[in-house]
């Protein structure tokens, strides 16, 4: 990434809190031009609250905020047209048509019509809908919706585009056409950012990211420097019968870098999966079932905050 | 003042589907109103003993009030409902104020395109009256803007109120305050025939204003002081429903 350009987006303890609660506690991080950058965290983490204030969506309420070079406070239409918004909830206008739906956003961003039914059709095209135009929103799947809420997203060629969990909700086939269009979207230079709480779609799409919990970044670097820094290179799971579980303080000591007992699961941080689950053996612990795997955004985030991802 | 065209165009692109639906409520409604009670009723007002102002038949006295009353009643209509589910569970102003558009373009954008729609109930029962021979003279065609202003003293307010339900809580709002103004505010009655206590409370009621000021150009009765602070009434309505509008939109949409 170029550190010496002017970051895209720049946020200096940035802080939102509602009455007395503190959603997003003076959070600082810097998303340079073409970049994509994740938002990974729990339920409550203040991805959404993080994502509407840099859309200007909602009131910074303490520290510094520049989007593209803007401050929010005083040029949030001018900021706006230069954004693509994906939110969480979809919120496709409903009375209207598909095409409808991109011709009217065009119109809210003054684009003059013969460009906007031109954008229109590329985009409909681009993310498979050009069958649909002239279906109801109603009518459409769930994948459809998220997919024409993106292609809305794109009618004024935003330079950033805000992604709040772009495919929460979708089953794996819809989840992997979104994740495709972001990758061109992605390879065309657009800058990135979205939260999700899915470590594979954090690792898959993220240049960089930060680990949110608890209104908090707790970490923050590339999928793969995290992983480093926060997990060994491979997990090995055992499963064991209850009894056996019961009995286990202290068999599996020494056996691994740092154990994580979960209540269904235990999981040995380890460089060597294979070896450790040989001496696992030799011990004599009788195991339900073993899986040695690499080491993802999961752990890294049990590392840090003692919890997993999705409940 | 871009932005709030933008709006108008998006609620015509809806309405162009959806227009057949409203035509019964905003215009057959109240021409059967006006068939039945002015034609039908009127023919025994008009035997007793009514007194009515200016010495007018029921029908004339009765059609200028049904203009302001369906006015009052579009405007009331389509600021409830489909304002709250706009803000709520449709989540269209959300994805609209994601664009440059402002909130004031929202608001502004909506009572302007109430003002169309009120136009068009106003301008074809205005024809309908016409018809029918009420209008005492060509001051009639002040009748229009002035049952639109009566429809906006409405919809300001009413859009605010919406804006800050979380579900619609318009059950309320039409039985205990739309539908006795309707009855209650000199649409078939002179309010004078009210009990005295009434008579007051009716002097405040929009509607009484509306109705007032419509019926007045209609039939030419209008006095000076009296049209100028049914005008003001209503006008300020209006303009303190726009700022709580604006006030309950940005509370809800820039929180
Ligand atoms: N308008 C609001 N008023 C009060 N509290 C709010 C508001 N919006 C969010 N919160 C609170 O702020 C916290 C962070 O919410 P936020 O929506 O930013 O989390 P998130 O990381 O996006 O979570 P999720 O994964 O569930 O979408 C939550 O505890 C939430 O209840
Ligand atoms: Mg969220």
């Amino acid at each position: 990434m170029p550190s010496t350009a002017e970051p895209f987006i720049r946020a200096r303890n940035l802080t939102k809190r509602f009455a007395n609660f503190t959603a997003v506690d003076s959070v600082s991080f810097d998303v340079q031009p073409g970049e994509a950058f994740g938002f990974l965290g729990p339920n409550g983490a203040g991805k959404t609250s993080t994502m509407r204030m840099i859309g200007c969506a909602s009131p910074v309420t303490e520290g510094e905020l520049h989007v593209i070079g803007m401050n929010p406070r005083t040029e949030a239409s001018r900021i706006k047209a230069r954004l693509g918004v994906v939110p969480q909830q979809d919120n496709l206008d409903a009375e209207i048509t598909v095409r409808e739906n991109l011709l009217m956003y065009a119109r809210y961003f003054d684009i003059p019509g013969p460009i906007a039914r031109r954008r229109a059709d590329e985009l409909l095209e681009f993310v498979q809908l050009s069958e649909r135009a002239n279906a109801e929103v109603e009518s459409l799947s769930g994948g459809m919706k998220r997919r024409l809420t993106i292609a809305r997203a794109l009618i004024n060629e935003p330079e950033v585009i805000l992604l709040d969990e772009p495919t929460t909700g979708l089953d794996p086939q819809a989840r992997h056409v979104i994740w495709e269009r972001l990758y061109r979207l992605k390879r065309r230079g657009a800058t990135l950012l979205l939260t999700t709480h899915y470590m594979d779609e954090a690792e898959q799409l993220c240049d960089r990211l930060v680990v949110m919990d608890k209104a908090k970044i707790v970490a923050e670097g590339s999928p793969r420097q995290l992983i480093e820094q926060y997990s060994t290179r491979e997990v090995l799971e055992l499963r064991f019968s209850d009894e056996v579980r019961a009995q286990l303080d202290g068999r599996l000591s020494g056996l691994a870098d740092r154990i994580e007992m979960l209540p269904d699961r235990t999981l040995l941080y380890t460089g060597d999966g294979e070896r450790t689950l040989e001496q696992v053996h030799t011990r004599n612990i009788p195991l339900e079932s073993a899986l040695v795997r690499r080491s993802t955004l999961e752990d890294v985030f049990l590392r840090l905050t003692g919890r997993t991802l999705v409940e | 003042m871009i932005g709030a065209i933008r709006m108008v165009q998006r609620n015509a692109l809806v309405y162009r589907r959806a227009w057949r639906g409203s035509v019964f409520f905003s215009f057959l409604q109240p021409t059967l109103f006006l068939i039945a009670m002015g034609v039908g009723v009127g023919r025994l007002v008009n035997r007793g003993d009514a007194s009515l102002p200016a010495g007018v038949d029921f029908l004339d006295f009765l059609a200028p009030g049904l203009l302001a009353a369906a006015c009052m009643q579009t405007a009331s209509f389509e600021s409830s409902w489909p304002i709250s589910g706009k803000m709520t569970w449709q989540r269209t102003y959300e994805a609209i104020t994601a664009t440059p558009m402002r909130i004031r373009d929202l608001v502004f954008g909506e009572l302007a395109w109430m003002a169309v729609r009120l136009s068009t109930v106003a301008i074809a029962f205005t024809a309908i009256i016409t018809l029918f021979g009420v209008p005492r003279s060509p001051l009639v065609i002040l009748a229009v803007p002035a049952a639109v202003l009566t429809g906006l003293a409405f919809s300001a307010p009413i859009i605010a109120y919406a804006a800050t339900r979380k579900r619609d809580h318009f059950n309320g709002l039409f039985r205990f305050i739309i539908t006795p103004l309707f009855l209650f505010s000199g649409v078939f009655f002179p309010i004078a025939r009210l009990p005295e206590p009434l008579q007051t409370v009716a002097w405040f009621t929009p509607l009484f204003h509306g109705v007032e000021l419509v019926r007045g150009l209609t039939l030419n009765t209008l006095e000076s002081p009296a049209w100028l602070i049914h005008a003001a009434y209503l006008v300020s309505l209006t303009v303190i429903g726009i700022g709580a509008s604006l006030w309950a939109f940005r509370r809800r949409l820039h929180a």
